[in-house]
């Protein structure tokens, strides 16, 4: 990265910092409502870093589905069971609990470091200027990952259909 | 190669700002925060004139005079609210979670103002460093970081309602997250049309399009309409207000706030008033082109050219905003399931279905060999043409035959002709005691 200047390495450092002490705050918030609103400052760090990278649909996208959508359900949810306050959180699992989650925490940061050491795969060609931004991700998405893209959306239709006979048998 | 692809390469013009002397270096900082200082500036003064043009106009409808007291026809009366707005006492409930409480209106009024920062105002301006395009951040993500930024408003809202803790506050948050998150689809989806046309999601390349082949009003009027009635529900104006029916809410989620928190969820929903309507006027209305004078569109650029085109914006916007206004005062408020069967029955199906139709039309289209900026007999825009008259069809379709009374239905469709008819003869017969029974 010696080619990025002073300015890039700056930004780099500041939104990783905010979003390392935002996604710890999102898992030591006792309130849900908190927690969640943590997890959504460490998404829009993530978008910045992706914009930063040049990957500025990826950074849209970061936000548009996490931040604006999935997050936003997340939250009706958690207000509609009402598990606002602290006081009415009652599933805090126990001690083997989170200790066995800490252990799979440290074996993903044992995999970054392993995945750091090997050879990166190589850059985008840089766009030129006022190029289309979208193409380069609807290319081979269209073309050479069409089948898993199409299976992928197959899945969805499955979950929402699961979700509508859940909802009905509950009625 | 995918038709697609092949279809958005060959929409995709020239780019027309020369790429050769683009504006850079520290004249460029200099320019983008004297940009930022002053859309910023506008827009909040034209929020402050907004809600006395609502009021104004309210009256004018209303056949009443409106506020005419402070100052000349009541026009220093944004200055006295504001004033009073920051001067009262801010008040916070015993059983309001204050830090969301605090947060929640900063969370409405800041989404709301950084959408514009990527809209286009003004045919690029030339200056002696190159040219300095006219918004804040010629971003070439554009549209998709509007939607982006759009759909984090609904945190404002729905964390006012939650940490007011109140019930009607919390019913109101709910509601608009619901109502927000619905609409967003239908949104999102009318303008893919108006992308495929343009081949590109950045503003300016979709201004760029409608200058060489005609406003996108007339080809997807369809999407047109669905984005407009989605924008209206989005800035949760009526006749989509559920958040704020103070029939049933009292004031929905804003209840339990005072003073200048109250004030910046106004602010937050003029302001987003303005972005609705400067993008309605990018993707559908040709941006800041000036229609029947095309010199004035296209390169070489001088200063008047930025001049022009800032006006022809500003009046587009003006338009969209008394729209908003003129709307508000004249229909009712929907019902709360007519506006989700609204959204999820009818919008939202319709959108899917016209992608389909429309990109369908991109292809034939294609395959017939029709370019975009073809003329007949050397003014007629044959591929804008061809699509509007195919859109006029569709509206006829969709109006007509889909929508008798049957999606967005008054409460007595519900029920048979006949029981009404029973209904209607007891009551005549007896006006004074209520009818009993059914």
């Amino acid at each position: 990265m010696t080619h990025y200047g002073l300015f890039f390495q700056f930004h780099f450092y500041l939104f990783g910092l905010i979003a390392v002490a935002s996604a710890l705050a999102f898992v030591t918030r006792q309130s849900p409502v908190a927690a969640a609103l943590w997890l959504v400052n460490t998404m829009f760090c993530l978008s910045a870093l992706f914009v930063m990278l040049d990957a500025q649909f990826l950074g849209a996208i970061q936000v548009l589905v996490y931040a604006g959508a999935i997050m936003v359900v997340f939250l009706f949810v958690v207000m509609l069971l009402n598990l606002g306050h602290p006081s009415e959180v009652a599933d805090i699992k126990g001690l083997g609990t989170r200790l066995a989650a800490g252990a799979v925490g440290l074996a993903m940061l044992a995999e970054v470091a392993v995945l750091a050491r090997q050879k990166l795969p190589p850059l985008l060609p840089d766009l030129p200027e006022g190029a289309n931004v979208v193409t380069p991700v609807a290319g081979p998405l269209f073309r050479e990952y069409l089948l898993p893209f199409e299976i992928t959306s197959v899945l969805l239709l499955v979950a929402i259909i699961g979700a509508v006979v859940l909802a009905k048998r509950r009625a | 190669m995918n038709p697609m692809l092949l279809l958005m390469q060959a929409n995709a013009f020239t780019h027309f700002y020369n790429p050769a002397a683009p504006i850079s270096g520290a004249p460029w900082l200099w320019f983008t925060i004297l940009k930022l200082l002053v859309v910023f500036t506008v827009i909040m003064v034209g929020v402050a004139y907004l809600t006395l043009a609502e009021r104004k106009i309210s009256a004018w409808i209303q056949d009443r005079y409106g506020p005419n007291r402070v100052g000349p026809q009541g026009l220093f009366q944004p200055l006295a609210d504001g004033l009073k707005n920051i001067m009262k006492e801010e008040t916070y409930p015993d059983g309001a979670y204050k830090p969301l409480f605090i947060l929640a209106p900063m969370m409405s009024f800041i989404p709301a103002l950084i959408t514009f920062a990527v809209i286009p105002f003004a045919a690029p301006l030339h200056t002696r460093w190159g040219y300095v395009t006219m918004s804040i951040a010629n971003a070439p993500i554009g549209f998709l970081y509007i939607l982006a930024i759009t759909s984090l408003g609904v945190y404002g809202i729905v964390l006012a309602g939650w940490s007011s803790n109140n019930k009607y506050s919390l019913l109101g948050g709910l509601r608009s997250s619901a109502q927000m998150v619905s609409y967003e689809v239908a949104m999102g989806m009318a303008t893919v049309a108006v992308l495929l046309l343009a081949g590109n999601v950045s503003l300016e390349g979709i201004v760029e399009q409608q200058v060489h082949s005609g406003w996108n009003a007339f080809p997807l009027l369809i999407g047109f309409f669905i984005f407009l009635v989605a924008a209206f529900a989005e800035t949760n104006r009526l006749p989509f207000d559920l958040p704020e029916a103070e029939s049933e809410l009292i004031a929905g989620y804003h209840t339990e706030y005072s003073a200048m928190k109250f004030s910046m969820f106004f602010i937050a929903e003029y302001s987003n008033m303005i972005t609705a309507s400067a993008l309605m006027t990018t993707l559908f209305f040709g941006g800041w082109s000036v229609p029947f004078w095309t010199s004035v569109n296209v390169a070489p650029w001088v200063w008047w050219k930025t001049l022009i085109t800032l006006i022809a914006f500003t009046i587009k916007v003006v338009f969209f905003l008394f729209l908003f206004m003129w709307v508000r005062w004249t229909l009712p408020r929907f019902r709360y399931d007519q506006l989700m069967g609204l959204g999820w029955k009818f919008m939202l199906p319709v959108a899917l279905g016209y992608i389909v139709i429309m990109s369908g039309a991109l292809l034939v289209l294609q395959a017939v060999g029709i370019a975009p900026d073809a003329r007949w007999l050397g003014f007629v825009p044959v591929y804008w043409a061809i699509l509007g008259i195919l859109n006029l069809v569709l509206a006829a379709l969709v109006f007509v035959v889909l929508d008798r009374g049957r999606i967005v239905s008054p409460a007595y469709s519900r029920i048979e002709a006949a029981r009404i008819a029973r209904l209607r003869a007891r009551s005549v017969r007896s006006a004074l005691t209520p009818v009993e029974g059914d």
